[in-house]
């Protein structure tokens, strides 16, 4: 089917009575690779529906975009017409400190939302590995990092969410309260969903008290099988950890790093117990490690786009995945650094950027088979456009029709971000 | 007095102003008699004999959930004992567009599993297999008729528990719990329902068997599973369940504080949450209802308290004996009279027992009463509670106050006598106004106990028309035909349809040579 043809400068017409700031599109606005035509930056959630009122109008397809710094993660979409910028709606709206709740529009940096709530004591429990994420960032592409062992995730953070349907239609789910079962849960659906059923516009999320002290108990290994024991030893202990991170770099020494934090008194027994379940060589720092909180590709420069993958598995599955990694790509030829939340079933892969697109193809088909067969799944999140094109990122997900189903009634034009989610979505 | 059934926490009778086996939520028996005896016959086919209930009597045993004033027969009881089973129920509805609603252990209070007169209720009691238990991942996979409590009996002896604990839980089933996305005592640490269920098998309204989520976390592509808990079996069936276990933490300990007044009481629980303490519990009950607790269980809570707090912390010794002196301090510094520490489990359980039967109590001091599920914003709870002792003093009902004050929860007892004309409605009124007061203050209908057919009629004030549209969006998505659950959760069905704009393939006229497309 040949791409549908749509009128310009009635578009931009349009749209520019919907919403004051309109502009062409640079090369710099590029999804994934992708030129649009347009980038409109509404200024409130009304603006929003508006500039969608008129993008379906128009026909145009949209991309929505936070900070900018993930528009290369999935898959390139099929089309752009308009990139719906929301870096103007930066507020964070309310901070209820006694009801420990914040509320931000989608546009706002999560270091913002993380300056306010620490003026009381809090925390927005939403680690940001890639750094000026947006609200709305990190909630399309369902970011997360070493804190998600205590706290969870998005899906355990957000209680409320307003979105903009690609109808235009302004709907809400879940409130301002954190026990709240009145109707759908479907502020989960947006989590993760790349853009693809409705323009996030602003969120509420639940707080946690800023812990008063913490410290960092890191211990080395050689052995996928070690790295493995000594998480476990950590996670049936009764030591609370904050995090437990497991990097993996393709040559030499793996490290354990286990966060403990809370109040001093309290920190340091629980510092002391694991010294000791992670034996002699272990130690104690008040600092976090170096890369702490950073995906593994992040070391490299900006401009070499490396392969970034995503492999989450049962705990049981550590040692596993840290074998198959490293003898998948040693096999490939390529070179695969590891880590992530080793606590929580969940590693980072860098591969490097000069990788030859068939190899990092092998070491995706291994490290999928053996994820997939510990209860999880291996995910291209990003990479350079021939190992794009060359290898199935997403991988095959359980439950696609549903999902399609789900894309179908919220976006039956296809609209949003076309292409770049599973299955094609 | 009606609906007291021991551990669980069970509503009084709710007058109804309309007989609901006349409503267009719970359908009509003579709605489609054939298209009953078709689905009777094919699950006759597809399940053991002593599976199938189709006698009026028997049928009458299912003939509501906890919420028991609501009564619905349904047309067929299934007691399906595999998820192929289920599944095949689900097939022959779809195939001759037959409700069907599915039912753990009836102990919801929202009449969630309130049955349809021309539908099948699928009872998954014989569905109690605990399949795994993976400490080493932390996960159990159960079936939906497991009893809450039973995966913790399963898994402490390695050391774990499941958190989700809601009062009802030696008897509800993680089936119901995943349907409701039930809370409990300890939410307010450790979450709901919803954030321990990691996976699940899914029957779909078309009869499919689909994987959810799993043991692993993060399951790429939307997260449905997300949706489907807490969808109140609108979506459909649950068949197997992942859960999260919890490690059981080195200590627990917990405190009674009297008070005299729910302001005080609501003080303190304020100044305990604002010291950056987040304890497993902050329970909180007014003079009214210790009046009754007292009465049914003799667990010694302070004479003439006009409220006391339930506090439990639990974690490493060091930190819980820290936050534990912190909040007798802070107890004592907004008026408590009396501290009260449990030093041994048996005390810690009599404790417990006065706040764990309130709801059963309230019997001894009224013949009837309404549980309601309002959630309100901490810090708006002397404001709400001041109004609702006004709305009571101005009504002349009365109101016992029993309620998750970490994370203003509220269950105010509304309580009446039946057998005096009027009571019920007067009854009735000053709930919904309880509601209402819930909701502007920012607040939600419900907590923990659903909206299900009780409190459908309620979503409307929480959300507009948009909302609710585009949450039935998903529904449209899972059950075009709304055969799963009916009537529950929304107002009004959304009517489906085609999807507008979606074009896969010839229009059929086209295809039929009937009509030609330009």
């Amino acid at each position: 089917m040949s791409a549908p043809t749509i009128d310009l400068d009635a578009a931009r017409s349009a749209l520019g009575s919907a919403c004051g700031d309109v502009t062409d599109a640079g090369p710099d606005d590029a999804v994934d690779g992708v030129p649009p035509a347009l980038v409109a930056r509404p200024a409130s959630t009304a603006e929003v529906a508006e500039v969608l009122r008129a993008a379906d109008a128009a026909g145009l397809t949209v991309v929505p975009r936070g900070r900018g710094t993930k528009m290369t993660w999935g898959r390139p979409p099929e089309r752009v017409d308009l990139v719906v910028d929301l870096s103007r709606m930066d507020a964070v709206v309310d901070h209820a400190a006694g009801d420990l709740i914040v509320e931000a529009q989608a546009g706002a940096p999560l270091a913002a939302v993380q300056e306010t709530v620490a003026g009381a004591g809090q925390r927005f429990a939403l680690d940001d590995p890639v750094g000026d994420s947006s609200v709305g960032g990190a909630l399309a592409t369902n970011l997360s990092g070493p804190g998600r062992v205590a706290t969870g995730t998005a899906r355990d953070l957000l209680i409320g969410v307003t979105v903009v349907r690609s109808d235009g239609v302004i709907a809400k789910a879940g409130g301002r309260v954190v026990k709240n079962v009145a109707g759908y849960d479907i502020g989960k659906l947006f989590i993760g969903s790349f853009g693809t059923l409705a323009v996030l516009t602003q969120a509420v999320f639940r707080l946690h008290p800023l812990p008063a002290a913490r410290r960092v108990v890191t211990v080395g290994f050689d052995r996928p099988e070690e790295a493995q024991r000594l998480v476990q030893q950590v996670i049936h202990a009764q030591v609370v950890p904050g995090a437990i991170e497991v990097d993996r770099p393709a040559e030499g020494q793996g490290t354990v790093a286990v966060l403990l934090d809370g109040i001093e008194a309290g920190v340091a027994g629980r510092t002391a117990t694991t010294l000791r379940l992670l034996g002699s060589d272990a130690r104690e720092d008040a600092d976090l490690p170096p890369g702490w909180g950073t995906f593994p590709w992040a070391a490299a420069a900006p401009a070499e786009r490396q392969t970034a993958l995503k492999a989450t598995f049962a705990l049981s599955g550590l040692a596993r995945v840290l074998d198959v990694a490293r003898t998948a790509s040693a096999a490939a030829g390529v070179r695969l650094d590891l880590r992530g939340s080793g606590g929580a079933g969940v590693l980072y892969g860098a591969v490097s950027a000069d990788a030859d697109p068939g190899a990092v193809g092998s070491v995706v088909d291994r490290l999928r088979a053996e994820c997939t067969a510990l209860g999880g799944a291996l995910v291209v999140l990003d990479g350079p456009p021939a190992v794009k094109a060359a290898v199935d990122t997403w991988g095959p997900v359980p439950a696609i029709d549903l999902m399609q189903r789900v894309k179908d009634r919220f976006d039956p034009e296809r609209r949003l971000a076309p292409g770049r989610f599973v299955g094609g979505i | 007095m009606t609906g007291t059934h021991g551990t669980t926490e069970t509503a009084g009778p709710v007058p109804g102003p309309v007989p609901p086996e006349e409503t267009e939520a719970t359908g009509r028996a003579d709605a489609d008699p054939a298209a009953v005896a078709a689905v009777t016959r094919a699950v006759r086919a597809a399940l053991p004999p002593d599976s199938v209930i189709d006698d009026h009597l028997r049928l009458r045993t299912y003939e509501c959930d906890g919420l028991a004033h609501y009564k619905v027969i349904p047309s067929l009881v299934v007691l399906p004992e595999t998820a192929e089973q289920v599944a095949a129920v689900v097939r022959a509805c779809s195939e001759h567009g037959v409700p069907f609603v599915a039912r753990g252990s009836g102990t919801g209070l929202s009449g969630g599993a309130l049955p349809r007169a021309d539908g099948v209720l699928i009872v998954t009691s014989r569905m109690r297999a605990v399949r795994e238990v993976r400490r080493e991942d932390q996960r159990a996979v159960v079936e939906p008729g497991v009893i809450n409590l039973d995966i913790t009996k399963a898994t402490t002896g390695g050391g774990y528990y499941f958190a989700p604990d809601p009062s009802s839980q030696q008897i509800c089933s993680i089936g119901g719990n995943l349907a409701e996305n039930s809370g409990g005592a300890h939410c307010l640490k450790y979450g709901f329902t919803t954030n321990h269920v990691l996976g699940a098998e899914f029957v779909t309204p078309q009869g499919e068997i689909v994987q959810l989520g799993g043991l692993a976390p993060d399951a790429p592509g939307y997260d449905l599973l997300g949706a489907v808990v807490g969808s109140e079996g609108t979506l459909g069936v649950a068949t197997s369940v992942t859960v999260r276990l919890v490690r059981l933490p080195e200590d627990v300990r917990t405190l009674l504080a009297g008070f005299a007044s729910t302001d005080d009481a609501g003080a303190a629980t304020s100044a305990i949450i604002g010291a950056g303490i987040v304890p497993a519990a902050i329970e909180m009950m007014d003079a009214l209802a210790i009046e009754a607790a007292e009465a049914a269980t003799h667990c010694g809570y302070p004479a003439g308290a006009g409220a006391v707090l339930v506090i439990e912390l639990d974690g490493a010794t060091a930190e819980v004996d820290h936050e534990f002196a912190e909040v007798e301090r802070l107890c004592g510094e907004h008026g408590s009279f009396e501290l009260r520490v449990a030093v041994d489990p048996a005390e810690r359980a009599l404790i417990w027992k006065g706040r764990k039967s309130a709801f059963a109590a309230v019997g001894r001091i009224s013949p009837d009463y309404i549980v309601q599920d309002g959630v309100i914003p901490r810090t708006s709870l002397p404001q709400v509670l001041r109004a609702i002792a006004d709305l009571s003093s101005s009504s002349g009902v009365r109101v016992a106050n029993v309620f998750h004050a970490g994370d203003g929860n509220l269950h105010p007892l509304v309580l009446f006598d039946d057998a005096i004309e009027g009571a019920g409605k007067a009854a009735e009124k000053v709930s919904g106004a309880i509601l209402d007061l819930c909701i502007s203050s920012g607040g939600s209908i419900t907590g923990e106990h659903g909206v299900g057919i009780d409190k459908a009629a309620y979503m409307p004030r929480m959300f507009s028309e948009d909302d609710l549209d585009t949450m039935q969006l998903v529904r449209c998505a899972f059950d075009p035909d709304n055969i799963a659950n009916p009537g529950k959760v929304f107002p009004t069905p959304r009517l489906c349809g085609e999807v507008p704009g979606r074009h896969r393939g010839a229009h059929p006229l086209v295809e039929a040579g009937l009509a030609e497309q330009f």
